[in-house]
């Protein structure tokens, strides 16, 4: 009942808010949405605590949905602890951001239209988490697709956040075009898509004298296995803005903000990470495909990173910041450390949100200036915003003393850095490229800081003049999230990844009990100067931007003129959106002009312009038929009986 | 075999109808006329019908046969007699208002719809040529009286007339074709018709199929498949708009499930002969009843060759002979039914101050003066076309399904051409309701109209939500008929 009640009262919310919106008003349905959430939130708490100390497994069903041959899809909650996570993450995080959005919105004239979506993406979120197989992940997968859609473009009279939400539509297609292939082939090889079968089932595949354990694709022949793998982590990347696939998450920096802490920080981009945590155990049987993730995920650490040390707009150095973590985040599910990689898919969601929402919080101050170069010197004017930005920074770039104690992201972005180091990718390329980034990490984070509370204002004179604490509606939620950025990291570190992970994990991460199951948890084989690496690279990182945009503040400017190529390079994000745009947007623009024109034009219409008379012409003739003469109608009975009993006569029906 | 009043109990639904039937007759011939009297004794009969249905159901799920073999109950049975009692009902509750306004409320129409279901329970419930064919014509009689019950009128007279001309030539056919079967079968109860036609090589002889070829003409008038359906159009324009609804609902699942217990249970060994007769009614009715639906201006004659069309469907999941195909033509009656209703409450709340309308036309601009009522009709409509997600695709879906499994490909691919054709003409309706020209709006619909299309519209939405009970009825119900113990 209980978990029933986390998932539905959300959908409840949405409906609620969504139909009678407009009849019982913006602040009914703004309390209504919200109060269920904060609800739904606290009995997540009380599940968590089940499931994670008193380890309850459960599956909840809720409805037949499915059956048709051999596919049975149920409708089942799934309740583990990496289930538990995920509802403690999505409900917190998304009630903290429905309160502040009170706040943040109360402008707005479609409320209950923001708020709707808002529990709707919830609902959706919740359903891909307790998903018990994938076309119910699916589902999800497509629900929280569309809510994101939905509140991208919430302004749509903004042209850019049209654009913005199409974008994040389509390149999510093509992720999802790969992930619905890997269904595909999984009911084909499998015939089921129920998670704990498919797990039994994957152990016999992975034996190489097994019939299944090729497969034939894309005229090739493959290990099955690691074909399954990539599709479906093809869709991960997709949604966790991946590299190749990331250029949708910037732009959907066009949504409100509270959406941007929600979906695009907290909950919805770490669905990618969720799945292949979920699919743990058939990863596990494919080397190959947990190479890819290993080097997907760093390659998109490193560049996200890159980018994000020279943009301007505060919401996309965050975004970009992200995309880089996520990629942290699928490296250690790439070397097998799931329960490192929910670690810090928990803490990134706590510290991440505040960024946000403490971005938000500026940008509210400000009259919706988002771009730091028109800011600076804010720190005394909106204190407490500060402190909450300070505190996020302090997580996400990782401060801490190593052995000892620290900030969330510390315990979290340095058990994957470690881990990483203890995976011995090749030349131990995974763990060296995560150091880079976090050394980069730090000095955007701190650019970020810097350039928008410190120093001389840059800021017109009137809207500095004018900024102004957000109302306290707002501050709450960010003081809870600072709460989780600062404690989360050592309250829970013993149960994630020290020494208590294996009886808090259980069996989440092993298909089943004869897998060749390895410790999941953070490794501690490691020289001493490992554990030291990240502390030093976002020390330098800090030193870095103290240099830059405190000490000397002509220095930016200097060093882009000192290498124009490499600044251009990165500013424009690697120029990603052209090089697509020449790629794919006006060869389908193209097609699109050449289909229309003739395809349409003149095949299409040509033909049915044709159909059409043809069938007016057969119509005409039977109609005629129907004379209303009863003895014609007889004499057409009467020979369809002479048909018939001719057709027989003569043999040509008889079988035997 | 001595048969004491225990083993009455399975036919104990036919015998409250029966007895109910005669009470009726003699409550309204007997009592002083009222304007109310036929109003009390139509509730009389939806009550008479409600408490069958409920006997129906919490009968025990075993098959029981009765009078030597020549009546079975079983779940197939149970299942299609509870969609007979529905759809009646249905049919009756909306022609009170209707007939109230026509002065027509005569009490002997729901007496008479009464004996047609008794007919029609009978027909379900046969086990035996001689109980086929008495059902039958119980059922026949109730509705060539019902067809032309508006005497005055010329069309529905010219309607009844037609019918009873071509019904009793269509029962010659029946009759002739069970003379032939009794012939070479030397019996008429369908168990021991299979046991003689597939012993030897007696399910060879042509003197046999030749039977067969009768009986299944007679069968194909009750469900009007083409070449045998020339009297539909004429019987549901002239007929009084209700009894038009009770038409197209009950008696065709009735003849539908005798069909398919005759080919099912007395015919199982000759599969391949009779699986070529369905297809070529279903391909004849399926391509008639879209091509000919397309000229039609007048509302009710559509709704008789989407009927034809439809019955061509669910003849395709009887033609793939499988079990799937059996428990696809139980669902597709079912649903068939409900859109069938819904719609024909649709076209009996086209009503303006000066009376009935029945020209598509009339439907125009529908959306801007009534919305909810346009919107039904279209769900209705796009139900009926086999647009997804609505209960009418997954109709559709489970026929097709089943005829490409059995490999009768041509058949699925003309079924599926025939279905493009067709969701032309529910299109063209559609069309004209939202976005022609408005004309005078209709009057409002009364209660009992306005609750059958909603009940309906509701039912096609919400199939695709709740589809097991349906599913897990249907497939009971199949394997009832396939695995009936030999008595």
């Amino acid at each position: 009942m209980i978990f029933k009640a986390i998932v539905f009262l959300p959908l409840l919310g949405a409906l609620i808010a969504g139909l009678f919106g407009r009849v019982i008003g913006a602040r009914p349905s703004e309390i209504v949405t919200t109060g269920l959430l904060l609800f739904a939130a606290v009995l997540s708490w009380i599940v968590f605590s089940r499931v994670g100390f008193d380890h309850e497994v459960a599956r909840i069903p809720v409805l037949r949905w499915i059956t048709s041959g051999e596919l049975d899809a149920g409708w089942v909650l799934r309740i583990d602890t990496l289930t538990a996570v995920m509802l403690v993450v999505v409900t917190t995080v998304s009630s903290l951001v429905h309160v502040y959005s009170i706040g943040y919105m109360h402008d707005d004239d479609s409320r209950p239209r923001f708020f709707a979506y808002l529990s709707l993406f919830t609902f959706a979120m919740l359903m891909l988490v307790t998903s018990d197989n994938l076309l119910q992940m699916f589902f999800g997968w497509e629900g929280v697709g569309l809510a994101s859609y939905l509140l991208i473009g919430f302004w749509y009279k903004k042209p850019e956040a049209n654009a913005a939400a199409i974008k994040a539509f389509v390149v999510n297609r093509v992720g999802d075009f790969g992930f619905a292939l890997g269904i595909f082939g999984i009911f084909y090889v499998f015939k089921t898509i129920n998670f704990d079968a498919i797990f039994t089932l994957a152990l016999d595949v992975a034996k190489p004298d097994h019939a299944d354990h090729t497969i034939q694709f894309l005229g090739g022949t493959f290990n099955t296995l690691t074909v399954l793998c990539l599709l479906l982590f093809m869709g991960a990347m997709g949604k966790s803005a991946q590299f190749l696939l990331h250029t949708w998450l910037p732009d959907a920096m066009e949504g409100p903000t509270p959406v941007s802490a929600l979906i695009h920080a907290a909950t919805m981009v770490t669905a990618g990470v969720f799945m292949v945590a979920r699919l743990g155990p058939l990863f596990d049987l494919a080397p190959t495909a947990l190479q890819v993730v290993t080097f997907v995920g760093a390659l998109t650490a490193f560049f996200a990173a890159t980018v994000g040390l020279v943009q301007n707009d505060i919401k996309r150095v965050i975004a970009y910041s992200t995309c880089s973590q996520l990629g942290y985040m699928f490296v250690a599910c790439g070397i097998g450390a799931y329960g490192v990689a929910i670690f810090h898919l928990f803490t990134h969601a706590f510290f991440k949100a505040l960024l946000f929402l403490g971005a938000g919080s500026v940008i509210h101050a400000m009259h919706h200036e988002q771009d730091m170069r028109n800011m600076g010197g804010l720190a005394p004017k909106i204190r407490f915003t500060w402190v909450m930005m300070l505190i996020g920074t302090l997580a996400l770039t990782g401060v801490g003393i190593p052995h000892l104690i620290g900030f969330a992201g510390f315990h979290s972005k340095d058990a994957i850095i470690e881990s990483a180091f203890v995976a011995h990718t090749a030349y131990n390329y995974a763990f060296w490229v995560l150091v880079i980034a976090a050394f980069m990490t730090s000095f955007y984070s701190w650019r970020l800081m810097f350039m928008t509370f410190h120093g001389n204002t840059r800021a017109a004179p009137d809207v500095y003049k004018h900024a102004h604490e957000s109302p306290s509606v707002m501050l709450v939620p960010l003081a809870v999230l600072a709460l989780g950025a600062v404690g989360a990291g050592v309250a829970f570190a013993h149960y994630f990844i020290g020494n208590g992970a294996e009886a808090f994990w259980g069996a989440v991460f092993e298909g089943s009990p004869d897998s060749a199951g390895d410790a999941h948890g953070a490794a501690h084989d490691f020289p001493e100067w490992v554990a030291w690496s990240p502390a030093v690279a976002m020390l330098l990182g800090f030193a870095l931007a103290w240099l830059f945009y405190v000490r000397n503040p002509s220095l930016p400017d200097a060093t882009a003129r000192a290498f124009p190529s490499v600044y251009k390079f990165l500013l424009n994000k690697w120029y990603f959106d052209e090089l697509y745009d020449w790629l794919f947007v006006r060869p389908a623009h193209w097609l699109g002009r050449v289909l229309w024109r003739i395809g349409d034009g003149r095949i299409i219409d040509g033909l049915i312009d044709g159909t059409a008379a043809t069938v007016g012409w057969v119509t005409g003739r039977i109609v005629k038929l129907q004379t209303g003469y009863i003895y014609h109608y007889a004499f057409a009975m009467l020979i369809g009986v002479a048909l018939l009993i001719t057709y027989f006569m003569l043999g040509g029906g008889l079988s035997r | 075999m001595f048969e004491g009043p225990q083993s009455f109990a399975p036919i104990i639904p036919e015998i409250i109808l029966a007895i109910g039937a005669m009470v009726l007759l003699m409550y309204g011939a007997f009592r002083a006329p009222s304007e109310n009297l036929g109003r009390d004794v139509g509730w009389f009969a939806i009550l008479l019908f409600a408490l069958t249905l409920g006997y129906l159901v919490l009968q025990p799920a075993s098959s029981s046969f009765l009078f030597h073999d020549a009546f079975v109950v079983d779940r197939f049975a149970r299942f299609m007699k509870v969609l007979v009692l529905v759809g009646a009902s249905v049919a009756l509750l909306l022609s009170f208002d209707y007939f109230a306004r026509a002065k027509l409320m005569w009490f002997e129409i729901p007496v008479l719809m009464v004996l047609a279901v008794v007919g029609m329970m009978v027909m379900i419930s046969s086990n035996d040529l001689i109980t086929l064919y008495v059902g039958l014509e119980l059922q026949s009689l109730a509705l060539y009286v019902l067809a032309a019950i508006r005497r005055n009128d010329l069309r529905s007279s010219e309607a009844g007339l037609k019918y009873f001309v071509l019904g009793a030539l269509s029962s010659g056919m029946l009759l002739y074709g069970m003379s032939m079967i009794y012939g070479f079968a030397g019996a008429t109860g369908f168990q021991k018709i299979a046991t003689a036609a597939s012993a030897g090589d007696a399910g060879a002889n042509i003197g046999l199929i030749i039977g067969l070829v009768f009986l299944l003409v007679g069968l194909a008038f009750k469900i009007s498949a083409v070449p045998f359906h020339m009297w539909t159009p004429d019987v549901y324009e002239g007929a009084p708009t209700p009894v038009t609804a009770f038409f197209a609902g009950a008696p065709k699942v009735a003849a539908m499930a005798l069909l398919v217990r005759v080919l099912v249970q007395a015919f199982p060994g000759n599969v391949s002969e009779w699986q070529q007769i369905i297809v070529f009614l279903s391909i004849m009715s399926m391509l008639i009843g879209a091509f000919a639906a397309i000229g039609q201006t007048n509302i009710k004659r559509l709704m008789a060759y989407s009927s034809i069309g439809h019955i061509g469907f669910a003849l395709v999941g009887l033609a793939s002979g499988s079990n799937d195909g059996l428990e696809a033509v139980v669902i597709y009656l079912a649903i068939y039914m409900v859109m069938t209703l819904g719609a024909f409450a649709c076209i009996l709340a086209m009503r303006r101050k000066d009376g009935m309308v029945e020209s598509i036309d009339q439907l125009a601009g529908l959306s801007q003066s009534n919305l909810s009522m346009a919107f039904l009709f279209a769900m209705l409509l796009f139900s009926m076309a086999g647009i997804p997600p609505l209960a009418g695709f997954f109709a559709k879906f489970y026929v097709f399904a089943a005829a490409v499994k059995a490999e009768l490909y041509p058949l699925a691919v003309i079924g599926v051409i025939a279905s493009v054709v067709a969701a032309f003409y529910y299109l063209r309706i559609i069309k004209v309701m939202f976005f022609d020209e408005a004309s005078e709006p209709f009057q409002p619909a009364e209660p009992y109209v306005r609750f059958v299309m909603w009940a309906a519209g509701v039912f096609v939405l919400a199939y695709v939500v709740v589809p097991a009970p349906l599913i897990d009825a249907a497939s009971a119900a199949v394997r009832s008929l396939r695995f009936a113990p030999t008595p």
